[in-house]
């Protein structure tokens, strides 16, 4: 048995403590966000928020998580809420993180499996830089991979992503 | 109840049906599927409801490249409905029309006549129905979103909804209902963005990888580390069980050469899989990396001359030697290596079974997976469900198959993740290539004679489970009259009097298991062709490009090479740029395409002579697919092909060790990266009054050779082989 703090809820899940995070987000929550691509912290797909630091769930073991709270796509935007001071209980309506729309918008995604990483990589950026350049954007998604060759339109749109913070922010 | 392999084999009379998806090279018609929807019915493709919305129903499969907006869009046209208003069924064998494989970006080539012909019917009915209702005759009618109103009356009017909400149409396609003409399109041509985006940003889609079964154990394959010859196979000499005592509940499934581990929690099946321990007996192997080549030059060969026009002999001996290039390359095996491992469900019972995979085909899975289990193909339902994008036959129908077995074997449903080393190791590998161009011209460049020799295996139909199972053995695609040689890559672009293409065919059997990946070969076929077309325009002190603009009759090849050279703002260039510093930069061109459609590109690129490192700086890349239904897509899928294609002249090569596959994850098989993804701008030259072709892979040749003759102006040498490693530039270099 051990406990897991996942978008904001609590849950018991009976995984031993040595099992990487991925599966239990994937089978035990039922989590589609996070996605299985090589389970060997190559490719990004199964990235999450660790404490809003980007980890590799797949071999990410649930004692390493601890008591730290867990983000995966699925809570970006109530993250993304939070941090704005905004209300995110029941009813309250949580707008997309910013990334998550520019790249909606952008039509970024082609198959959109990697999406999860790319979105997840973003916010983390974006939380400590508010100005990042196409050089920084290119350094800080470089570990995460798109087979559907993507990456012009996933620049683009954390570039926008920013602008739109910048605005929040102002 | 669980039925041994022998009862099997008697059960199905051992008939294994195995078509090749011909359709996909030929452009023709699928074969008949048992039990399948009759493609000549409206019904068949199209419900309208009580509500006044629309299903579409298609036999395509979305791959992440848009393909379901795009028809969407072309039965939105006929029927004059918004974008809003209709929406696609999931592909399911039980009420899907078989169109056949998603192959060859088929989708809107063939599918937009299909669906055209099938709405353009419903709208005849539908206002027939309308005028009886309306009392006037149809000729006054017009229709506004499934409104359909009196012209001079519009507020008398009757909806779709009304006139049939969710009836049957029971109506032929007769393929004479009048087809909306160009003028009045309001669709046909826009950038309609895609309504599938957003639930793959949020977490809200599951693709095959997170779809769940009730009450279903996770089940994983367990093969050796990377694949030897395909005639070999996996064979199991010996398995130590015990290695995965004590592994939560997990157990080893077996039958014939077919090993696999089943779990109720994920972690244990991978656990388990990486634990049993199974000896397997020595097979042959290919030569390795660096002596492929050589090797598949020296082997025996089917020979096959494709085209013999004119007379080439003639034409060379009456050329002078600098009016003559004669020119050879290599290229390497490379995967498909889809961003997520393939993935499958099965539940399989005594008189039927459900499969859920990402199959391109799910008529040609379906009939894969019933010798298999026992089933005839009508007792097997197949549901799609969408994976990360495959870029070709990936491993999609092996992992089907083995699901298909193992929830047999369970009496469970089942679901089974490739690994990443299953995918990238037992990938149906794009095949390795070796070219030889000869081409003469007269003193201005016009090229006179030209022939290609190709050297490459042909496909694998049987996929490894069922040759593990030992229901078939390994089988490479029969003859086809296409196979070899694209006569539209190698030459095709240009006008030549004597021309001569001649395909050696190697042994399948005797390398690694093969499938057509994204363009499928015509990488190769431009990287030596166009390579020895530009190298005709240095030795006569052309302008490349002018060199091919002489050389083109077709207005359409002539056109996109403008398209492409007008973004990129070409200017004339016949020799190399005078080098200084480590870096040299160079441009390139080239045209090619797959078996549609015309493609032209432009490469900029950088060179450190001093590392080899090679930079691809941007890449500008044009297509003419007919009519396009919707350029923003089609851009989309451009950007994509240039990125993959930087991929896969840079990186992209499955290395062979020990006479075994060395491809097992994304180190030992690296794709390109995010800092490495040149600037992209791709271009759609519309022509509405063309049919639509396909617009999914028709761009990667051109851009191959363009960067390939990008490396020539940077340097002044050719690359006789790819991808450019450091190693090999600097060769090259010396
Ligand atoms: S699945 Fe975790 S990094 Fe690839
Ligand atoms: S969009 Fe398909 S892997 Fe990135």
């Amino acid at each position: 048995m051990t406990t897991l703090k996942v978008n904001g809820l609590s849950h018991t899940v009976t995984a031993a403590a040595d099992e990487p995070l991925l599966y239990v987000l994937g089978n035990d929550l039922e989590l589609a966000g996070p996605r299985f691509g090589c389970g060997l912290a190559q490719c990004g797909s199964c990235s999450v928020l660790v404490d809003g630091v980007e980890m590799r769930s797949c071999v990410t073991t649930l004692a390493q998580v601890g008591t730290r709270e867990v983000t995966t796509l699925e809570g970006l935007p109530r993250w993304h809420a939070l941090r704005l001071g905004k209300p995110v209980g029941e009813g309250a309506a949580v707008a997309l993180h910013p990334v998550q729309q520019a790249l909606i918008d952008a039509a970024a995604p082609q198959c959109g499996y990697c999406m999860n990483g790319m979105a997840i990589k973003a916010a983390e950026l974006l939380s400590h830089n508010l100005h990042p350049t196409e050089a920084q954007i290119r350094t800080a998604l470089n570990g995460h991979l798109c087979r559907c060759g993507t990456y012009p339109r996933i620049i683009a749109a954390v570039l926008q992503a920013a602008a739109v913070l910048r605005k929040d922010k102002a | 109840m669980s039925l041994t392999r022998r009862q099997l084999l008697q059960g199905s009379g051992a008939l294994v049906v195995l078509l090749p998806p011909w359709t996909h090279v030929l452009g023709q018609a699928p074969p008949p599927v048992p039990g399948a929807v009759d493609l000549k019915q409206v019904d068949s493709w199209l419900s309208i409801h009580a509500d006044n919305t629309a299903t579409l129903r298609m036999g395509f499969a979305e791959l992440g490249q848009g393909a379901t907006t795009a028809l969407l869009m072309v039965a939105a046209e006929e029927l004059d409905l918004s974008m809003e208003q209709i929406s696609a069924a999931p592909l399911d064998t039980a009420h899907s029309p078989a169109q056949g494989g998603t192959y060859s970006s088929a989708s809107v080539q063939r599918g937009r006549p299909q669906v055209a012909a099938a709405a353009a019917e419903a709208r005849a009915a539908l206002l027939a129905l309308a005028a009886q209702r309306l009392g006037v005759p149809t000729a006054q009618l017009q229709v506004v979103g499934g409104v359909v109103q009196v012209v001079d009356a519009p507020q008398r009017s009757v909806t779709y909804g009304q006139l049939i909400g969710d009836q049957q149409f029971k109506l032929v396609v007769s393929g004479t209902a009048p087809l909306k003409q160009r003028e009045h399109y309001k669709l046909l041509g826009t950038a309609v963005p895609r309504a599938d985006l957003a639930d793959r940003v949020t977490g809200a889609k599951r693709f095959i990888q997170q779809t769940r079964l009730p009450s279903m154990v996770h089940g994983r394959v367990v093969r050796p580390a990377g694949q030897a010859a395909y005639g070999a196979g996996a064979v199991v000499q010996n398995i130590d069980e015990s290695t995965i005592a004590g592994i939560g509940d997990a157990r080893m499934l077996r039958r014939g050469d077919f090993v696999a581990v089943v779990a109720t929690r994920e972690w244990d099946a991978i656990k388990a899989a990486r634990a049993l321990r199974v000896t397997w007996a020595p097979s042959a192997g290919l030569p390795d990396t660096d002596a492929l080549h050589a090797a598949i030059r020296r082997d025996t060969t089917t020979d096959n001359v494709q085209l013999n026009q004119g007379d080439v002999d003639a034409a060379f001996a009456a050329a002078p030697a600098h009016q003559t290039v004669r020119f050879a390359a290599q290229c390497p095996y490379q995967a498909h290596a889809p961003f997520a491992p393939n993935c499958a469900l099965a539940d399989v019972r005594a008189d039927s079974a459900l499969v859920i995979c990402a199959s391109q085909d799910i008529q040609n899975a379906r009939r894969g997976i019933a010798p298999l289990i026992g089933l005839k193909p009508e007792q097997i339902r197949v549901q799609f469900a969408e994976g990360a994008g495959t870029y070709g036959h990936s491993s999609y129908d092996d992992v089907a198959q083995a699901a298909a077995v193992m929830s047999q074997m369970v009496g469970k449903p089942v679901r089974v993740q490739f690994s990443r080393a299953d995918e990238q190791g037992w990938d149906t590998y794009g095949p390795p290539h070796v070219g030889e161009v000869r081409l003469c011209a007269d003193a201005q460049g016009v090229i006179t004679g030209y022939q290609y020799d190709g050297w490459q295996h042909n496909w694998s139909l049987i996929d490894t489970t069922t040759q593990q199972l030992g229901v078939a053995p390994a089988t490479e695609w029969p003859v086809s009259p296409v196979e070899g040689v694209n006569a539209l890559v190698c030459g095709g672009q240009y006008a030549i009097a004597h021309r001569k293409l001649v395909n050696h065919r190697l042994n399948g059997l005797r390398y690694f298991k093969a499938g057509w990946l994204r363009s499928p070969l015509d990488l190769s076929f431009a990287f030596v062709s166009e390579q020895a077309v530009d190298q005709l325009a240095a030795q006569l002190g052309l302008d490349p490009v002018a060199l091919r603009q002489r050389n083109i009759t077709d207005a359409r090849w002539r056109g996109v090479l403008d398209a492409a050279t007008h973004a990129a703002k070409w200017q004339p260039r016949a020799k190399a740029v005078a080098a200084k510093g480590v870096w040299r930069s160079g441009r390139g061109v080239g045209l090619g395409t797959h078996l549609v459609s015309y493609g032209a590109a432009v490469a900029d690129i950088d060179v450190n002579i001093k590392t080899g490192q090679v930079r691809i700086r941007h890449l500008f890349g044009a297509i003419d697919a007919g009519a396009v239904v919707n350029p923003g897509i089609v851009e989309a899928q451009i950007t994509g092909q240039l990125v993959q294609t930087a991929s896969r002249m840079l990186l992209e090569e499955v290395l062979i060790e020990h006479g075994r596959s060395a491809a097992r994850d994304w180190v030992s098989y690296p794709i390109l990266r995010m800092q490495d993804c040149p600037a992209i701008t791709p271009v759609v030259v519309q022509r509405m009054d063309q049919r639509s072709t396909g617009a999914g892979e028709e761009t990667m040749a051109a851009a191959a050779a363009a960067i390939a003759n990008a490396f020539f102006d940077a340097t002044g040498r050719r690359m006789t082989r790819y991808p450019l490693t450091p190693a090999r530039v600097l060769a090259a270099l010396a």
